[in-house]
Parts: C-alpha cells; sequence; structure tokens
C-alpha cells in the first residue's frame, strides 16, 4: 500500500521535468498526453513507490503538483502545511 | 487511492499564501523562480508571520514578478529601487515584516548602492536575491553577476570581467544573516528562509536559479533541469564558509550554506536609544492617526 500519493493540476503543467528527476523513489514520468498549452504533465508511473514526502512539489516552479500523505498512515489533512502537521505531531506525542 | 484523500489535500498547501487568479506565471518552463517561491511559501506558514503584517516588495526583473503572485501586501517598484522602498516602508511602520525579493541585477547591479548602505545600516529587512546570472527580461545581457567567460547577448565572445561575490560584499557591509542555496536545495532554502524571518536586522539570501532561456543555453545547458542537475553535482555545503573564498567560478565547485549569523543592532534601535526622548512614532506626532481600526473618518490623510 503506497503511503502516500501526488495531484496534478494538469493545466499549470509546463513539462520541466524537475518533480520527475528529483522524486526521490522515482515515482513520476512525463506522460506522452498534452495540455493545452502543449506541454507534457507528470504522471504516476510506480504509486505504490509514493511516500508522499511532497519533494515534487516543493520543486515545481508551477504549483502544478503536489504530495501528501495517505489518511490511512497520517489522519492529518495534508493541505494544512507544515505549521499544522508539527502542531499534530505535537498532540500525537501528548495523545 | 481516491478514498484516501482528504476533501482538504486537492489543494495545494502553498496556495493558502498565493494569489490564485494569476497563476500560471509568466516564467519560462525551466525557470527556478518558481522553486524558490515554494519555499518562500513555506517558510513564510512555518515561521508563524503574520500574513497581514508582512510586505513584499520587489525590483523589475523576472523576479519582481514575485511580488504579484504571493497574496501579500505586494510593492513593485522601479529598477534597483526595491530596497529603498523597502527601507521607507520598514521606518514608517516598525512592526511591518518586509521582504525584498528581486534579482541579481535589480540588487546588485542597477541597485548595487542601496545593497550596500542597507546592510552597512543594517535595516531590518529579508533580502532574497534571486541570482540567475543574466539579466533576464531585458533580454539577456551581462549582469555583474555574470560568470567571467560565461556568454550572453551583450558579451559574445564571453566576458572579460570577473563576476560579483554578493555575499562577501553584504559580509563586508555588516548584513546580520548572509546564505546562498540553490534552486535545488528547496528543503534547505526554506529552513532558512524560516530562520531570517524570525531574525532582526539586515538579512540576505543569494539563490541561485536556473535561466534556460537566456543564460543555459547559450552556456551549454540544453534546459532548466540541466542546470538543476548541475547544483545537484556542484554544490558544496559549507555553513560558516568565510564568504571571501565563496565566489561562483565557471566549473569549480558552488558553496553553499549559511555563511554569516551574527547580531547587532539595527537602524530602529539604535535611532530610538540615540533620540532618547526625542523620539517620537509617526503616529504620535500626527503625521497619521494609526487607528484606521475605528472607522474614523477624515481624521487626518491617512
Amino acid at each position: 500500500m503506497a503511503r502516500g500519493s501526488v495531484v496534478v493540476t494538469t493545466e499549470r503543467c509546463k513539462g520541466c521535468g524537475f518533480c520527475v528527476e528529483f522524486c526521490p523513489t522515482h515515482v513520476l514520468a512525463l506522460s506522452s498526453a498534452f495540455n493545452k498549452k502543449g506541454y507534457h504533465p507528470p504522471h504516476m508511473v510506480e504509486p505504490d513507490k509514493c511516500s508522499g514526502c511532497n519533494l515534487c512539489g516543493m520543486y515545481c516552479p508551477d504549483f502544478a503538483i503536489f504530495g501528501f500523505k495517505s489518511a490511512e498512515t497520517k489522519p492529518v489533512a495534508p493541505a494544512a502545511g507544515p505549521a499544522a502537521a508539527e502542531a499534530a505531531a505535537v498532540e500525537a506525542k501528548e495523545a | 487511492m481516491s478514498t484516501l484523500i482528504e476533501p482538504t489535500a486537492l489543494t495545494n498547501p502553498v496556495e493558502k499564501v498565493l494569489r490564485n487568479d494569476r497563476i500560471p506565471t509568466i516564467w519560462c518552463p525551466g525557470c527556478g523562480l518558481g522553486t524558490t517561491v515554494n519555499s518562500f511559501a513555506y517558510a513564510l506558514m512555518a515561521s508563524g508571520a503574520d500574513l497581514k503584517k508582512t510586505a513584499i516588495v520587489s525590483g523589475i526583473g523576472c523576479s519582481g514578478r514575485v511580488s504579484g503572485y504571493v497574496a501579500l501586501d505586494s510593492f513593485h517598484t522601479t529598477h534597483g529601487r526595491a530596497i529603498p522602498f523597502a527601507t521607507g516602508l520598514k521606518l514608517a511602520n516598525p512592526e511591518l515584516t518586509v521582504v525584498v525579493y528581486s534579482g541579481d541585477g535589480d540588487l546588485t547591479s542597477i541597485g548595487g548602492n542601496h545593497l550596500i548602505h542597507a546592510a552597512r545600516r543594517n535595516m531590518d529587512i529579508l533580502v532574497v536575491c534571486v541570482n540567475n546570472m543574466i539579466y533576464a527580461m531585458t533580454g539577456g545581457q551581462a549582469a555583474a553577476t555574470t560568470p567571467g567567460a560565461a556568454t550572453s547577448t551583450t558579451t559574445p565572445y564571453g566576458s572579460f570581467e570577473p563576476e560579483l561575490n554578493i555575499p562577501q560584499l553584504v559580509d563586508a557591509a555588516g548584513a546580520c544573516y548572509v546564505a546562498r542555496w540553490t534552486a535545488f536545495h528547496v528543503k534547505q532554502l526554506e529552513k532558512s528562509m524560516t530562520e531570517a524571518l524570525k531574525k532582526k536586522g539586515f538579512r540576505f539570501i543569494e539563490v541561485l536559479s536556473p535561466c534556460p532561456t537566456l543564460y543555459g543555453r547559450r552556456n551549454g545547458y540544453a534546459d532548466g533541469l540541466a542546470q538543476m542537475k548541475e547544483y545537484k553535482e556542484m554544490a558544496k555545503v559549507k555553513n560558516g564558509a568565510p564568504t571571501y573564498e565563496v565566489a561562483i567560478t565557471h566549473g569549480q565547485p558552488i558553496i553553499v550554506g549559511k555563511f554569516v549569523d551574527r547580531d547587532r543592532p539595527d537602524y530602529l534601535t539604535l535611532m530610538r536609544s540615540q533620540l532618547g526622548a526625542h523620539y517620537h512614532e509617526v503616529a504620535e506626532v500626527g503625521v497619521g492617526c494609526g487607528d484606521e481600526s475605528e472607522g474614523k473618518e477624515g481624521c487626518c490623510s491617512c
């Protein structure tokens, strides 16, 4: 079971390939499909390997991709950002 | 997989601090500017800065566009004058956190003198200088940061001038915090920006960023990714390295890290202590009323 997944906003993508190159577990590849502007957005080729680390989201210059941890392994809303994630970690410790 | 996705997970976390109606950006595919904005957005969220009291100032250039994409109070100033504008902004409203986000051509070439003197005065601002080693938006002319022998539209036979070592310059002028990262070092950059946002005094972060269109393709990099890979291979983290050793030379390792972290009283602190009883906040002397929250009308021109 994958520990995370990514969401791609294909229409924002400019096909630079940063996410594909720097994904630590090599989950992504540029697809052969085009978006409206003629770029090849990334897609998951190894979804099971995704750890949801969001490094792709950090590298994407066009804010077109982000990763998140799966709800089962981390029941926190991933979109809440690092501050909330830290708070959740503190809560988890206390509990 | 879709069953595992929280409804809130469908928006990118950085969108909270971006103006989403302005995206897609105007930046070229392979440009590293958006990557640095990601780190900045996460740093803003992690530092706990009050976004209502944070202002971002940019000059002219590709990186000048950043102020338009970040959902803070944004100012897009004339070429090279981001730091003087930020200085005025900080002095007029000391409770603001002021960030200058601009490019190397804007900050170190056109506005070089302002950079030196803001560091000397220790103005309480954070300056993020995105260094793409060229004047990109104006057509790829050689800038003060273009490495020696690099080709640009104005140096077709290679530049004859050695490049400016910006960390050394601001260190010598007295900056409190000096760091350099590249667009490849996203996590380190985020940490560095978070640290700098919490610090007081003149803070300077240089970020090397690929420019595939105007710098890369004339200097042997096929695309932005090739430059990012070069950063990955050539970068050497040396925290605390003496800044006179960190000049960027073609073919040599790129020294990155936090070079300077010191404390000295900033301009406002010194001004307040030296003026003593003569010091008055602007609101007290009646130039601005300072209490717009009460919705008074016509009390002053603020």
